[in-house]
């Protein structure tokens, strides 16, 4: 079953199930930096795959779509941002009462909107990289993916080097590990973390969108089970590096992948067993990499000036 | 030291906070050239004058004048334009961030920062001052007198003129507090205004230029450089703190004289320092039973590790006796049970939960033990009737026994955890600051009943700041300075003299 073919199919797959968790990550990365714990990118994701795939829809054009799909994330997070960064309030409880409520929302308007059809957006066209793309086996794994995939990754050096070699880098930060030192500075702690929850909203919304236009093609309700998550397990363990949430991103989407070659090739275990692998995957990586989880000493802290 | 015009100046400031004068009509003068310090206890006011100096706060009333012009502190960033530094007490440094970087913070942020250029002024002033830190070193990997000496940094690279210290010595070693005192002197050479605030009178002496004390709120004298430094200065300044020995100050009888024998023994007691708390060495002293011994000290000297090694809550070397029992390997309930009880001044943190109501605090101590459990059950009845004995017993004042103690006043959780700790078998007694925080009725209760435990014949160590309660209570006293004890006076007409030179360290 190892054939080539196999093998370039199941890389394949991996790339296409490894692009939303990888922005999830990215975006997750970018809250927890500036330490704001956003537990709501589940909702914003799903805000954004539906949103994402509206337009798109409608439109006809992917890149409307995935326009809609950023707005509709930054939306969501606007409303974090207002609750857990502007009044304070328990980003745990304000992140969960966000994803379960969009998840909701969404369903509910797919329900309006569409009723009980699933309509289906044509596949998205691919763009082959000249020469890169006629390497064996990898060259059409890698190489031959939608624009968007391409600009996914090509964020993940731009992240890097926002965060090493620009002043807000250091501004997020410190944000995130020592929010008083940066308003003693003189930079104001609230917008900083504002800027960096609305970005995280973009990437999941982005994210989401890329899951419903390219991933599935079809919206269904709850259909980012779970990426969200994996995004925040992904920045947790990225100890604030974005190659970190890239190599992570591949390790799921590779069990993704085989979750669906496995039921290709006819493997014989009952899907849900098979369903559970990715699940079973941040399992095994928090149980082997979760001690080396570094987080900003404030993460999760809602700043206060004066206190303590 | 020339009288130079002031380059910052408070006028009349005062500054409330709820239920708190925190300052009252404050007027202070920083010079350049000149170690300014402010001398207080806690909650004196310093770090409110901090506070509105670096812009944090603003003052309700008064002016703050620059060179003779008013000018309004509107932030911490404003104060560093405005040429004042602030060195905080708690650290201002982004641990993960290296030295340059975090004196970068608060560059316009589209712009990439100027870490060469930042490192390479910061090591001009690092040397041109002697400093030993390193711009490209992480700030978390530092020592805490080189990230005293990188907050310094900060004020001074953006050319400051005045730098205010922040009880920049509560963390440092003996060699760093030197160390700080040589490079403030080096500052004030180089022209800077320096305001440097302390609770230690030593310190205060031997780096100072000026002292002013402020106390409660208001500044209550300023020695002035002609009239600065040796023994008289000491005395003065001692005065102004705690202020001259009142006929009234004994309020009431003097305690009875204890009795013959030890009751408890501490023998070579030490404690390596952890975290920013000092270290004890060597403790060595007894109490008879009915005696009272006061611990006095300035704050941070090592009256807090030193109740918490007498209770067992730290690992210390050395021995510790009851009536003669050697209790030195025996962890907290085990000297609970041997009659060694420790009432924290942390009523809320370590005292009690304040969740939980008043009848399981009561019982905190024997959770699970019988007759207040019974095959791992709670018998509510049993804790509660327990409960309304002692609460009648201690006259608490609760609405009733299933009142989260965090409801009640200070003075009546106080009262909560004496009723808890005083349970029958008491032997010895280690009170640490019991009227801290309390108000004049509960405050005198409560030495009444330290009184009335003494004359039981149990033995008492009494750790407290307030030298006016020392003296009122005790029957001799023991003066802490640096984790050790600097000396044993009888409570007699001189203590009070003998006492303040103990805690600055010159001998009695």
């Amino acid at each position: 079953m190892l054939t080539e073919a196999f093998l370039a199919a199941l890389l394949y797959g991996a790339v296409t199930a490894a692009v939303p968790l990888l922005l999830a990550g990215l975006g997750e990365q970018m809250s927890e930096k500036a330490g704001v714990l956003n537990i709501g990118i589940e909702g914003m994701m799903i805000a954004g795959a539906f949103a994402g795939f509206f337009v798109a829809y409608h439109s006809g054009s992917l890149w409307a779509g995935f326009g809609g799909g950023i707005l509709a994330g930054m939306a969501v997070a606007l409303v974090m941002a207002l609750l857990c960064v502007g009044l304070g309030l328990n980003q745990i409880v304000i992140g969960i009462g966000l994803t379960l409520g969009f998840e909701g929302l969404t369903a509910l308007m797919h329900h309006f909107l569409f009723s009980r059809t699933y309509p289906r957006l044509p596949a998205a066209e691919a763009l082959a990289i000249p020469l890169l793309d006629r390497i064996p086996v990898l060259g059409g794994a890698l190489f031959n993916h939608p624009p968007v995939v391409y600009l996914a990754v090509l964020a993940v050096p731009g992240m890097a080097f926002l965060y090493r070699r620009t002043q807000l880098g250091l501004n997020l930060q410190a944000a995130g590990d020592r929010p008083a030192a940066l308003d003693v500075a003189g930079v104001d702690v609230t917008a900083t973390r504002f800027a960096a929850v609305l970005t995280t909203g973009a990437f999941a919304g982005l994210g989401g969108a890329y899951l419903a236009c390219v991933g599935a093609g079809i919206f269904v309700p709850f259909v980012t089970n779970g990426a969200g998550f994996m995004g925040i397990v992904l920045a947790m363990l990225a100890r604030g590096r974005p190659v970190w949430v890239l190599a992570g991103a591949m390790l799921f989407g590779i069990c993704l992948a085989l979750t669906t070659a496995a039921q290709v090739a006819g493997v014989n275990l009952p899907t849900d067993v098979i369903q559970m692998l990715p699940f079973l995957a941040v399992m095994v990586m928090l149980v082997l990499f979760g001690r080396r989880a570094s987080l900003p000493a404030a993460l999760g802290i809602p700043y206060e000036r004066g206190a303590r | 030291m020339t009288t130079t015009a002031p380059i910052l100046a408070l006028k009349g400031i005062t500054k409330r906070f709820p239920g708190v004068l925190a300052n009252d009509r404050i007027d202070l003068a920083l010079r350049p050239g000149e170690v300014h310090v402010l001398l207080g206890e806690n909650g004196a006011g310093k770090s409110t004058i901090v506070a509105m100096l670096s812009g944090l706060i603003q003052p309700d009333s008064g002016r703050i004048e620059i060179e003779g012009r008013p000018v309004t502190i509107r932030s911490p960033r404003h104060a560093l334009s405005l040429g004042i530094g602030t060195v905080f007490q708690h650290s201002m440094l982004v641990p993960s961030l290296t030295v340059a970087e975090n004196l970068l913070l608060g560059a316009p942020w589209w712009r990439r920062p100027a870490r060469r250029e930042m490192a390479a002024r910061l090591g001009e002033i690092a040397a041109g001052l002697g400093m030993a830190v390193r711009p490209e070193m992480r700030a978390g990997d530092l020592s805490l007198g080189e990230q005293q000496q990188a907050e310094i940094l900060r004020a001074l690279v953006r050319g400051g003129r005045v730098l205010i210290l922040d009880e920049s010595t509560s963390m440092l070693t003996p060699d760093g507090i030197a160390e700080l005192g040589a490079l403030m002197r080096r500052m004030a050479g180089q022209g800077l205004a320096i305001l440097f605030i302390t609770h230690k009178l030593g310190e205060a002496v031997s780096f100072g230029d000026r002292i002013s004390v402020l106390k409660l709120g208001r500044k209550v004298g300023e020695i002035p450089p002609e009239r600065i430094r040796g023994e008289e200065t000491v005395g003065e300044v001692l005065e102004m703190m705690f202020g001259a020995r009142t006929a009234g100050a004994a309020d009431t009888a003097p305690p009875a004289p204890p009795r013959p024998g030890r009751r408890l023994v501490v023998e070579g007691l030490s404690l390596p320092a952890r975290d920013g708390a000092p270290a004890l060495e060597g403790i060595s002293f007894d109490v008879a039973p009915g005696e009272i011994l006061g611990i006095a000290g300035i704050d941070g000297n090592g009256q807090r590790e030193l109740a918490e090694a007498l209770a067992g809550q730290r690992r210390a070397g050395g021995r510790v006796l009851v009536d003669g029992r050697d209790l030195s390997a025996q962890g907290v309930g085990g000297r609970r049970r041997a009659g060694l009880r420790y009432l924290t001044d942390d009523r809320l943190g370590e005292g009690t939960v304040g969740a939980f109501p008043v009848s399981l605090n009561l019982v905190l101590k024997e959770v699970g033990a019988p007759p207040f459990w019974r095959a791992g059950l709670e018998r509510r009845a049993v804790i509660d009737a327990h409960a309304r004995d002692r609460v009648r017993a201690f006259d608490v004042r609760t609405p009733g026994v299933a009142t989260p103690v965090g409801r009640l006043s200070g003075g009546n959780i106080q009262k909560v955890i004496l009723a808890r700790e005083l349970v029958p078998g008491a032997r010895v007694v280690v009170f640490s600051k019991p009227t801290y925080g309390l108000d004049l009725a509960n405050a005198r209760a409560t030495h009444q009943r330290i009184r009335d435990l003494a004359a039981q014949g149990i033995a008492v160590v009494l750790i407290s700041t307030d030298l006016e309660e020392l003296l009122a209570l005790s029957h001799r006293i023991a003066v802490m300075s640096g984790g050790r004890i600097a000396g044993i006076v009888a409570n007699d007409a001189e203590a009070r003299a003998r006492i303040g030179r103990l805690m600055v360290g010159v001998a009695a």
